[in-house]
Order: C-alpha cells, then structure tokens, then sequence
C-alpha cells in the first residue's frame, strides 16, 4: 500500500477550510493537491471535523471522479471523448494513443511516469481534439501532436 | 505599437504562449517599442492564435500565427486579414454579452469601466429590489443554461421569500460538448459576472454569493479566482459595494468532475458538500436552495448579461430576437467546422445559416451530415430541418432544444447508431443514481442499442419504449433528455440502424 500521510499532517489542510460553509469539496480538493489522493486516515478525521459519519465522507470522495483513492502516475493525460471531440476522430485517436502505451483507460504505465484518463469536454470544442497533461490544454492534437506533448513532458 | 494575444485556454491550446514568447525575443531582438496585451478571446477560434497589432490604424489580425511567422509580423512582410472587427465572422455578429471579450485585459478593472463596465451597476444601485427584478423581467431574459426559465420570474420568487439569508449560486458546471461560452466569459470577462452577481444580490436581497465552477476548467478558476480578489481590493465586492453601503461578496467553488452537477439541485448538493445527487422539485431552489434557503441559481451568461441590460436598458435589450427568445444567444460552433468559434447573435437566425454560412461547413471539406444542438442531451438534426430557427420555442417544435446553444457540426462519416450508444453510456457513467429510469435505463439502453446493431429488429420498439419512460419517469434532464439525441439518431438517421433497414425491406 501507498504511504499515507499522518494525522499531524491531515489535521490543518482540514482546518483550514472548517470556516466555510460546505467546505467538504474545498477540504477533498485541498487534501488531494497536497498528497496526490485523499488519504484512507483522512476519513475519520473529516467525519469528526464536521460531523458527518465515516460512511458519508466515503459516500462524497466516491461520488466524484476527482477524487483518487491511490496516488497517480508522475503526471496524468486526460483524453477528451466528448462529442465534438469525436466529430474530428478522436475515439480513434484516444485508442491508438492508448495501445502505444498498452495502457486501457485510467491505467498507469509500469514505470509510473503516466496515468491515462477519459475527460467528458474540456470546452476546446472550436479546436478539437483536445487533450490536458498536468493541467495545461493542449488542442487541434494529433498522433504526431501526442508523442511531442508527452515527449517534452519527459515522458 | 500595440501587439493583443489571447490568453483564453483555446488560444494558449493551440501555441498562444509560444507565440508570445516568440513576439517577446522578436521585439527584443529588433529593438522595437511595442506593448503586448493579453485579452480574452474575440471567439474566431480556427484564427487563433491570432494576432492583432496596431500600428495606429486601428487592430490589424493575423492568425493562425506560428512562432516562425514572428520575424515576418514584426517587419509587416505577413499579409494581414484586416481589421479585426471587418472580418465577416465578426462583423455579423451583435456582441452584447461579449462585448468587452476579446477586446480588453480581462484582468484590468480601470479597462473593464472604459468599456461600458460598472455603468449598470451604478444605475442599480439607485434603484429598489422591486424595480431591479422588473427590468430584468422586462428585458426578457431567460436561462442561458439550457432552461429557458425567465429569469426574471425567478429573482421575484427569491425577491419575496422569506429568509434572513438569501444566496446568488452561479452555475459555472458547463459540461455539454460544444459549449464554451461560460468559460470564454469567464476567461475573457470575469468583471462582467461578477457584476451581475452583484446587481442579482441587490435585486433579490441577498448579500452573498458562490460560482461553482467545474475543475475541468483550471485556467478559467485561476482567472475568476484573480478578478474577486481585485475587485474586492477596488470596493467592488465586500461591506461596502461602491460606497453604497449596500453588500456582498462571493467565493469561487472547483467542482469535481461530476457532469450532473450542473443540474441545479445536483449542484446545490455538491455545493454543501455532498454527493451530487438530483433534489426532487419541488421545493424549488429559490426558496429551499443552498443550506435550505432562497437561493437564486443562474447560468454564467445569464448572470453575465445582466450588466449589459442595466447599462443600455431593458427596452434595447429586448429590442433583440425573435417571439419569446429576446436578446441575443451566443452560439457555439464546434466539431468538425471550417470556421468553429462563438458566434453571438439575436435569436432567430435559421440553423442552416449558422451551418454552412458562418462555420462555412466542415473543415473536412465533407458534406455536413448532422449537427448535435444542446450539448450530449440535444437532438441530432439533419439538413431537412436546416430552416429552424434558433429560438426555444422553434426547436422545441422541432423535437429538440437549443440547451446552452452549443452546436457539434458532424460529416458523412459519423455513425449515428454509435452516437446514439454514446449518450446512453454517457448518462450511464454520469447517472447520479437517485431515479431508477435513468440509474437502470441508461444501462439498458446501451445494451438495446448493441441489440440493435446486431441485427435485432424487435430492439427497437424497446429501444422506443425504454426512452418514452426515461423522458416522462426521470427526476432530471439527464435521464430526461438522453432519449433526445438517441431518438433524433435512430429517427433520422435510420439507415444507419441496420435491422430498421432490414425491417423496413
């Protein structure tokens, strides 16, 4: 298993948001930006904090596709699916794209450089097919397009 | 000289930035005085990056620019397209919601009060609750999610609530495929929603406000984020809104990845921090909202045009459009177009115009097969029904709905049968699971439709069956609407569903 933070560590990214009103989205997201997933410790911790049970805070990290259990690959490519995506090949694309790294979706490659996700539009509809690595878009992509990208990500 | 470069997400998507930093070495190194701006983005999207340089002589554009194309821009050895603004795309267009965009530094308030911004604010201030909501009631602006609901019935129904606490949740959730126009606005125009978040706590009593705005778009949260924070520091937001005594303030919230959020009850749900699962109505959000109290929930254009009508006037608003469709739509052009951006026009332009006149067909040079309005929940429409006019009431005549007004252009090469599986495994996936016709219908409808493709013509009355329960039976639009697009497939499109062939032989 993963190593998990500690409860000395979990405690403030909590804290730091118990001011807000809803504040379980805003704690996940924070959680998840400083350990790459939301820890199986921070569970309880969260329950406590806003006086939830253990079995609704799970109910909230699994309930969004956000959120990751496991930490993932160094960095993540995130394929867009969605219709007009589609309308320019890129189901073809995403399936080449795929084999190349013998990956299926949500997979992460053996060295654990890359993890592979589908995204459902990433509002570069205009510019299609569209993809995202580590947060930054990238549009007009093709199967030349993706091995630079990832290339000069190091991957 | 002045040098404007986007720095909306699909401009930096297609090498904004490289051409910027190319711009920076060029100027650099040619010893020349010119000043580079970051706008958002003017919406000709196939143009970006583009790049527009005034010499005195008004914004000349040139796109798509490469980073080799520099040297050349800077000598003005590169043929130029014009004035930005006589380029036709642009030019037929009425630019109300959008007019700043594109055209000014998203991030500079003294730029957004050069341009008309903070006018309607002012004029609202001065005026009461009362007379606020009836100038957007008789601008007649409607929900630009999708809805349709007036907006101004609904900030009268919150207006006169009772509660001590009332919320503004802007709906930043755009989701469907071939919208971008919220985070285009928000990219490109932040001041502008955040105004009409403001003049929507004067009209209905409330002081506070959230936009909730989905993670998919991180550049769109990282601006709207900077643009509360200055104009809080410029008293546009906080105690005290623009010395009027008047307040209120507003936070941004990062969805996580959850399409059904952007239903409104969905999102009111993952707003308090639970699971996204559809509320039943009623009670409605305007008096059970968020944390069970009045709460207004807008779409980011409706919230956006709100300055736009306080400034120039309900009447010249309204003045715009066709029937009960008033004002203007900003269309999406998306997929497989020649020229696919925002086009914001008065309702009533026919589909087919907006098709093959201004996307100019398909950038596959392939004849145009069908065009998906409304995002994954829309209809297909096929060329027969080309003269529609885009209005509410017209496409719903027509058995579909303009939605968030975006439009996926597809060629003869799309299999429609496989477009229609698509939106059933898409509600599938993003089925909250609340409502059994959508949790469990979206599963069957998958497996119906691969009936179907294996040559089993008695699926298809189920398939029939199965999306009349989903329409009448589902809580929300998302099992509600996944029968349009895979009816209007399987209805158009026959041909394409082979045992319907078989049967019809």
């Amino acid at each position: 298993m993963h190593p998990q933070p500690s409860d000395q560590e979990i405690r403030p990214v909590i804290e730091a948001h118990l001011h807000l009103e809803g504040p379980l989205l805003p704690i996940l997201h924070d959680l998840q930006a400083r350990f790459g997933f939301i820890p199986d410790a921070a569970r309880g911790v969260i329950a406590e904090a806003l006086n939830l049970s253990v079995a609704e805070v799970v109910g909230v990290i699994s309930f969004y596709h956000d959120f990751r259990k496991a930490p993932a690959g160094q960095h993540v490519l995130k394929l867009c699916r969605a219709e007009a995506c589609q309308s320019v090949g890129s189901e073809g694309l995403a399936q080449r794209v795929l084999a190349n790294l013998g990956l299926e979706w949500h997979g992460t490659t053996a060295d654990g450089k890359l993890t592979v996700e589908p995204v459902y539009c990433l509002g570069l509809c205009a510019c299609a097919p569209a993809l995202m690595l580590d947060g930054v878009v990238h549009g007009r992509v093709d199967d030349a397009g993706v091995v630079a990208i990832l290339e000069e990500a190091g991957v | 000289m002045k040098i404007y470069v986007s720095r909306d997400s699909a401009a930096k998507a297609v090498g904004a930035e490289r051409v910027v930093a190319a711009l920076r070495a060029g100027l650099a190194e040619a010893g020349i005085e010119a000043e580079i701006i970051r706008t958002g983005s003017r919406g000709m999207v196939w143009l970006e990056p583009l790049v527009e340089i005034d010499r005195g002589q008004g914004r000349m554009a040139y796109g798509p620019v490469t980073p080799a194309d520099v040297a050349g821009l800077l000598e003005g050895s590169v043929a130029s397209l014009g004035l930005t603004e006589e380029i036709p795309f642009f030019a037929r267009q009425t630019r109300l919601t959008f007019a700043r965009c594109g055209v000014t530094d998203p991030l500079s308030l003294s730029d957004y009060e050069a341009h008309g911004g903070l006018v309607g604010l002012r004029r609202a201030l001065a005026m009461s609750a009362e007379e606020i909501v009836a100038e957007v009631t008789a601008s007649g602006l409607r929900g630009r999610g999708g809805a349709g609901f007036p907006t101004g019935i609904k900030w009268n129904t919150v207006r006169q609530a009772p509660g001590p606490q009332k919320y503004i949740v802007c709906n930043a959730d755009e989701g469907d495929s071939g919208t971008f126009a919220d985070r285009m606005i928000m990219e490109g125009d932040p001041f502008t929603l955040i105004e009409g978040m403001v003049i929507a706590g004067l009209g209905v009593g409330a002081d506070r406000g959230y936009v909730y705005l989905r993670s998919e778009y991180p550049d769109a949260i990282a601006v709207m984020r900077e643009a509360v924070v200055l104009a809080r520091g410029a008293g546009l937001l906080g105690a005290d809104v623009l010395g009027s005594g008047r307040s209120f303030d507003m936070e941004i919230r990062s969805g996580a990845g959850a399409y059904v959020c952007g239903e409104e009850t969905s999102l009111l749900n993952s707003l308090e921090g639970k699971r996204g699962v559809v509320r039943a109505k009623p009670p409605l959000p305007a008096l059970e909202g968020f944390l069970g109290r009045p709460t207004v929930v807008n779409n980011v254009i409706s919230l956006a045009t709100v300055p736009v009508i306080f400034e120039r006037g309900a009447a010249f608003y309204a003045d715009f459009g066709l029937g009960r469709s008033k004002g203007t739509i900003p269309v999406q052009i998306a997929g497989n177009v020649a020229r696919g951006g925002l086009f914001e026009t008065a309702f009533g332009m026919p589909l087919g115009e907006l098709v093959d006149e201004v996307a100019g067909g398909t950038a596959s040079g392939r004849p145009v097969k069908a065009v998906q309005i409304g995002g994954p929940l829309g209809a297909y429409f096929g060329r027969e029904k080309f003269d529609t006019p885009f209005g509410y009431e017209d496409f719903d005549g027509q058995g579909g709905l303009i939605g968030h007004a975006g439009m996926v252009v597809f060629d003869d090469s799309a299999d429609m049968l496989k477009m229609a599986r698509f939106a059933m495994e898409f509600c599938a996936v993003e089925s909250c699971g609340k409502c059994t016709p959508c949790r469990i219908g979206a599963v069957r409808g998958v497996e119906t439709i691969d009936r179907i493709a294996r040559g089993d013509a008695a699926a298809v009355e189920v398939l029939t069956d199965l999306c009349e329960v989903m329409k009448e039976g589902s809580l929300c639009a998302l099992g509600g609407f996944t029968p349009y697009p895979v009816m209007s497939a399987l209805r158009g499109f026959p041909e394409d569903f082979a045992s319907v062939r078989e049967a019809a032989e």
